[in-house]
């Protein structure tokens, strides 16, 4: 009983989950992509899939950055911090990331300085409490992390700090759903849209989705009613036969997204001419880099960087599971080789990743299936 | 703490992870920092992404990894809460508050 009968407004819940029953075509299957991790996290957190008729599949789209990120990646920053006078700093999310040759974390065992930082502003702090040292801070995820690197690289200008860089690993989501529907084996019917990215970039740059694609895309927010409405929206709009960008979750994301963010990203990035997805491949203009004007703060350019590639074995299914065609659970490898304590392929490794959310809260259907009477 | 307890105790992402406050005083001697309250503990968060519209003391704000990102509403605010706690999230996200502004232990060289 300890979920769903914590929901919020638990009779909204029942009256949404009956308005999504009402308006599920049963003759249809529908196939909606959650893009956003935490989005993924919380369906299975909630157990909404229980909640849902059976023939509403959601799909776990790319949007996890620490699960999207190339194993080489990771050892081609730690490569760099094997000079004794750089401090790897990062999030603690990649603290346990693998390497081919470890983590972060197992690096520091060994004696690599790595230090977690929970904002990249700390970086800087770090940066200028070590003055002896270079800090390099290993920075990742989508548009609504880039622009909190963007500022500080600014600050780092203006203050002509000279021990401080950035590897820089930001992604951006557009290009990643595009190559998700340019797949032949992909067949999706909409799209929840990423609530916090969406703070950042608005719902503008989702309108080719509905014009080209003829998919509907609902920004979402987080909680349980959030994304119930979400589907009600996109089962709206499937049932009229339209395809628009709509925003259910008004209270914090703006349509035109923010200004403020967006400029300070396009000062300091530009898009890379293509970059490596783990379980997607290589993704034109997927990802951003220091300009010119920022090279001194940029990691790739101060240091040698090997550019260590690193495939994921041949029986990990990520690519599969990341494009919907199969469920986590029907990797070969899943829960076996692969499980959150060992990951093997990129979906396993976060949390937020779609075979790790899986795994987690899998357990607990028999928990949620008893608590459903309360909402169904 | 040892090192290893800070690692992501509730497996949440912080790439994902939006944590409401409110804004208790602007910096006097840098516009874009201000004091924020969350659930008690006060940390000081970066205002430049929000330059357009600078939030006030008593304003409620969203922030992401230090930097708040956007203003919302008090209730929305209190909303944005239940959610982290339901998500599993709330520790998380009240060691990443606490961690803002490097704390001493974390500045030292490793052992």
């Amino acid at each position: 009983m300890k979920y769903v009968d914590e929901f919020r407004e638990p009779e909204l819940i029942k009256k949404t989950a009956e308005e999504i029953r009402r308006l599920a075509d049963p003759n249809r299957h529908y196939r909606l992509m959650e893009v956003c991790g935490g989005h993924t996290h919380a369906i299975y957190r909630f157990g909404l899939k229980d909640i849902l008729p059976a023939n509403i599949e959601l799909i776990h789209g790319p949007g996890c950055p620490v699960c999207v990120l190339p194993m080489g990646r990771i050892d081609d920053g730690l490569s760099i911090a094997k000079n004794p006078d750089v401090i790897f700093a990062a999030f603690g999310d990649m603290m346990r990331v693998p390497g081919a040759d470890g983590s972060p974390l197992e690096h520091k065992a060994r004696g690599m300085d790595v230090r977690i930082v929970y904002s990249p502003s700390d970086a800087i702090k770090l940066a200028k409490t070590n003055p002896k040292k270079h800090v390099m801070f290993f920075a990742i995820g989508f548009e609504t992390t880039a622009p909190s690197t963007s500022l500080t690289l600014q600050r780092a200008q203006r203050e002509s700090l000279r021990n401080f860089s950035v590897f820089c690993n930001h992604v951006t989501i557009i290009p990643a759903i595009r190559a998700i529907l340019d797949s032949p084996d992909m067949r999706l019917d909409g799209f929840i849209g990423p609530g916090h990215v969406s703070t950042v970039i608005g719902c503008r740059p989702y309108e080719w989705i509905a014009q080209n694609e003829n998919k509907p895309i609902v920004v979402s927010g987080f909680e349980p009613l959030d994304m119930l409405q979400s589907i009600v929206m996109l089962l709206r709009q499937l049932r009229a036969g339209e395809a628009r960008v709509e925003n259910q979750y008004t209270r914090v994301v703006p349509w035109e997204g923010n200004g403020a963010a967006l400029r300070a990203m396009v000062d300091v990035f530009e898009l890379r001419p293509y970059f490596e997805w783990r379980g997607l491949g290589f993704i034109s203009q997927s990802a951003l880099r220091l300009r010119e004007q920022y090279a001194e703060w940029d990691a790739e350019r101060k240091f040698d960087v090997p550019g260590i590639r690193v495939t994921d074995p041949k029986a990990a299914q990520c690519g599969e599971v990341l494009k919907g065609v199969l469920k986590p659970a029907q990797c070969k490898l899943f829960g076996k080789e692969c499980t959150p304590e060992h990951p093997i392929g990129a979906l396993m490794v976060s949390s937020e990743g779609s075979c790790a959310a899986y795994y987690n809260y899998e357990h607990r259907k028999a928990v949620l299936a008893s608590s459903l009477s309360v909402v169904a | 703490m040892r090192f290893d307890d800070r690692v992501n105790p509730s497996g949440g992402c912080r790439m994902c992870l939006a944590i409401p406050g409110k804004i208790i005083e602007l910096s006097p001697e840098n516009v874009n920092s201000a004091l924020v309250d969350v659930v008690g503990v006060r940390r000081h968060v970066d205002l430049g992404l929000l330059e357009d519209d600078p939030p006030k003391p008593g304003d409620w704000v969203l922030i992401h990894v230090g930097y708040a990102m956007s203003k919302i509403s008090e209730k929305d605010a209190k909303e944005q809460m239940r959610t982290l706690e339901m998500l599993g999230e709330c520790e998380g996200a009240m060691q990443e508050v606490r961690g803002y502004g490097l704390p001493d232990a974390e500045t030292e060289p490793p052992a």
